[in-house]
């Protein structure tokens, strides 16, 4: 086995990412089409897509940065202001 | 997209900036490349991302070298995993365009000559991102950074074109934006054996001066506008892919100023400079256009 410095992976690795934020998306799943290009586009990895498409998004490690917004044709995301 | 696992291999919550498209490509990139992968990586911005010990965001092994030495590190990784008999690892240097245009080209080429077995990723934001925007041989003209307020004068360095020219098997450029056709890239290269080369433009908010949602946009309009082109060069044969392959003619593409219009790097770019830009891109093109002609 190795010993010594070797990291482990973990969720949080940069700390509560989430705290980043100043503006949350919000999902409207009955405007959403499922075509999960937020979750293709989320450079965090915090869109997740549930069995039957719906999506929701990890808060405490959305940074806020939009882009699920911006690339959402169907303008199921918008971004609301927290701070 | 189907074909993507829905595992994450790159956790949430690293040390990325926000709307940063380097993570976005690498998140999608292990998705392709699987559990089966060890990572080399120099200092670059992906060093940071990949946080201080004991946590990582990465679920795959990652050894972190020196700066110039990402491809000579994973030339000695695929030596010792052959003496052990391990055959069935991904090596990928994943490498920042710093890492790659100017201190790590030596060790790139090193490898590349020997034909070594591995994957070389090079994700390029056009300068030092991680060290705060300081000018890299991979920077546009035209583009302000830190140590070339007034933009940089010289054009950017041509890496893809450099290891066509090392006649490896395959070498291949793609878009953060397009990141279907990057896995279908990256698949291909798996598929193959030897130095395999992707230089993969990726869009940086803090470093390019644009809001962080913008990110998918950016890189669209590098590529719609003509200033980054998508082909794929493979046993000697070079063609066009995804929205390039319709953008040959100049008059198909869009304006170059919506592409400069939308970041802060490119303000101080008069016409002038900017007709200085269209030309060296029409350059680009009509080498690459050549090249696919064979």
């Amino acid at each position: 086995m190795l010993g010594g410095p070797v990291s482990k992976a973990t969720e949080g690795a940069g700390g509560l990412t989430g705290m980043w934020r100043i503006r949350r998306p919000e999902v409207d799943n009955s405007m959403c089409t499922k075509c999960h290009l937020c979750w293709l586009f989320c450079p965090e990895g915090v869109v997740r897509r549930g069995c039957k498409g719906e999506i929701w998004i990890v808060y405490e490690f959305c940074k806020g940065c939009g882009i699920c917004a911006e690339v959402c044709a169907a303008r199921a995301i918008r971004m609301v202001r927290e701070v | 997209m189907r074909n993507l696992t829905d595992e994450e291999y790159l956790l949430p919550g690293n040390a990325a900036c926000p709307g940063c498209a380097a993570v976005m490509a690498m998140r999608i990139g292990l998705k392709v490349l699987g559990p089966r992968t060890i990572l080399v990586i120099p200092a670059c911005c992906m060093s940071v991302v990949q946080g201080h010990c004991p946590k990582t965001p990465s679920k795959v092994p990652i050894f972190n070298t020196a700066f110039a030495a990402s491809a000579a590190t994973a030339s000695g990784i695929r030596a010792a995993l052959e003496m052990k008999g391990i055959m069935d690892v991904n090596i990928v240097c994943w490498a920042g365009d710093g890492g790659t245009a100017d201190i790590g080209i030596q060790s790139l080429s090193g490898a590349a000559e020997r034909g070594d077995d591995l994957i070389y990723v090079c994700y390029d934001n056009e300068a030092y991102m991680n060290t705060g925007t300081q000018r890299s041989g991979s920077t546009p003209e035209g583009a302000r950074t830190t140590t070339t307020i007034t933009g940089k004068s010289e054009g950017k360095k041509d890496v893809p074109g450099i290891m066509i020219a090392h006649r490896i098997p395959y070498v291949a450029t793609a878009c953060t934006s397009y990141p279907l056709d990057f896995a279908n890239k990256l698949r291909r290269a798996i598929s193959m054996r030897g130095t395999r080369y992707i230089h993969l433009l990726s869009p940086c908010p803090p470093g390019w001066r644009y809001p962080t949602e913008k990110t998918v946009e950016v890189g669209k309009l590098a590529v719609e506008s003509g200033a980054w082109i998508l082909y794929e060069w493979a046993g000697g044969r070079c063609r066009l892919t995804g929205p390039s392959s319709g953008l040959a003619e100049r008059s198909k593409r869009r304006p170059l100023e919506e592409y400069l219009r939308i970041q802060g790097r490119f303000a101080q770019a008069d016409p002038s400079k900017i007709e200085g830009m269209k030309r060296r891109i029409d350059e680009e093109w009509e080498r690459i256009l050549a090249l696919c002609k064979g």
